[in-house]
């Protein structure tokens, strides 16, 4: 106890949250691969990883191994510094928005004032990693892909914003817990559909997912921006992916879907965090669906779509909301 | 402008049904067979390498050593020989060859055979490591049938 008090309270309570945040983010990547290529089969009419494990469930963990296992290539003449660099800086950022999502009302690592800039800002690093990881492999395929991440993220960061703008004028206020805490009543889904849709499909676009998985397009660009990376460099882009689709999940729980808000649970302060994640895992489920329904848009439909549909509506959305704020 | 709406309409109205359509995929039974637990039957009209044609009633071959599968085989990989024993009229079959790492499953020696003694066989999980585990004995595979 002696030397526990020494310590400061908050100081242990990060450590802590940090230490579970980073465990959750591999079992969150670890399910959504397991998820991710067990829909894919179904979706397929086949049944998917079958071998290892009942039904294939330890798949994923056994996939791991193997690229833990496996020898970091670095190619010929890359840019060495930026080349290791790039998957630590797609890994990294991910992990501190974590941080100030309320899970439920008491389990937040941190109440941020500006939580949602924060988590926005952090959003758009990873697309820094695409570039730096493009740009250092010295492959053409990279470079491309590098290059339409950029352009895409542009155009997608817009009606991004511009539809969490609607939800923050309504409830004044950047700090997460304080979103959630106003949808006690309603959710801000039925009072926002317009800014909801807008960014369920500026996320996809966000996430580099499909539809808009331009940046590693298969059929074109062989693997897009991590065509050279193997082993762990390759892993930590894809716990980045996965962590990145739930972080945009999560944003769309706590600003449209209310947040822990639900049935009534004992202990409702800490357990809300069980209809969080049903919302979350939801929505991935639907971001999955999505992926194995649609084929890749093109890269001008990508824009047109964005700079079209997206933009103009999330205004005139923003601006109806400003209205009625006022009002 | 009206078509800019009416795009948004028949573009969204798409986009949900392609989601059903894959909705009701998933939940829809799997049509794959899970290969080395599960076999389906194959067709009678598989053609598989050669085998001797047992006739059941004198459990026996058919085969008269003519020699007329070894002569017309393109790739050369079938070997007969018949031998006349003593106290018989016909010859019996010695040995009945078929070195299937040539044979092109062309199915000329069934065809050309005067008493129709040849059959295509049914086996398709051929693989081994040696070269030698496809020179088929059919003689043998004849004799592992018989009752």
């Amino acid at each position: 106890m002696e030397t526990i008090s020494i310590l400061p309270p908050e100081l242990i309570r990060m450590v802590i949250a940090v230490i579970i945040i980073i465990s959750f983010l591999f079992l969150n990547a670890i399910m959504m691969g397991y998820a991710e290529r067990k829909i894919a089969g179904h979706v397929q009419r086949r049944p998917g990883p079958m071998e290892v494990g009942s039904h294939g469930i330890l798949q994923m963990i056994v996939d791991g191994v193997k690229l833990v296992g496996k020898e970091l290539l670095i190619p010929f003449n890359v840019d060495r510094t930026l080349f290791r660099v790039a998957p630590l800086l797609s890994f990294t950022p991910v992990i501190l928005p974590l941080l100030v999502i309320p899970f439920s009302e008491k389990l937040q690592a941190r109440d941020l004032n500006l939580g949602l800039i924060f988590i926005v800002t952090m959003g758009s690093v990873n697309v820094m990693a695409l570039l730096v990881g493009g740009w250092g492999s010295n492959n053409k395929y990279s470079m491309f892909g590098a290059m339409r991440a950029v352009a895409q993220s542009i155009a997608y960061e817009i009606p991004i914003l511009l539809s969490l703008l609607a939800v923050v004028l309504m409830c004044n206020t950047f700090s997460l817990k304080e979103i959630v805490a106003a949808q006690q009543n309603i959710w801000f889904v039925f009072l926002q559909p317009v800014a909801f849709l807008i960014y369920v499909v500026a996320g996809l676009a966000e996430t580099n997912r499909n539809p808009f998985d331009l940046p590693e397009a298969e059929s074109e660009l062989t693997a897009g921006f991590h065509t050279e990376y193997s082993g762990m460099g390759f892993s930590l882009f894809f716990i980045g992916e996965y962590t990145n689709m739930f972080i945009v999940a999560s944003v769309a729980t706590v600003l449209f879907l209310g947040g822990w808000h639900g049935p009534h649970l004992p202990y409702g302060e800490y357990l809300g965090v069980v209809w969080f994640f049903l919302k979350v895992y939801l929505l991935l489920f639907l971001m999955i669906m999505v992926r194995w329904t649609y084929p890749r848009v093109r890269f001008d439909q990508l824009l047109n779509f964005a700079w079209k549909y997206l933009v103009p509506f999330s205004l005139v959305n923003l601006l109806i909301t400003a209205v009625l704020v006022k009002l | 402008m009206k078509q800019y709406f009416s795009e948004l309409y028949t573009g969204g109205k798409s986009l949900v049904e392609g989601l059903g359509v894959t909705m009701k995929a998933l939940f829809s039974p799997i049509v794959t067979v899970q290969y080395p637990r599960e076999e389906i039957d194959i067709t009678p009209n598989y053609r598989g390498h050669i085998d001797l044609i047992l006739d059941t009633g004198k459990n026996t071959y058919l085969c008269i050593s003519c020699g007329m599968c070894e002569k017309s085989c393109p790739s050369d990989c079938i070997k007969v020989k018949g031998k006349k024993m003593e106290g018989e009229k016909k010859k019996s079959l010695v040995l009945f060859d078929l070195d299937f790492t040539k044979c092109s499953l062309c199915g000329t020696c069934v065809e050309v055979c005067p008493k129709d003694a040849l059959e295509y066989s049914q086996e398709y999980n051929l693989a081994a490591f040696t070269k030698e585990a496809f020179h088929f004995d059919i003689l043998k595979r004849l004799e592992e049938r018989r009752i």
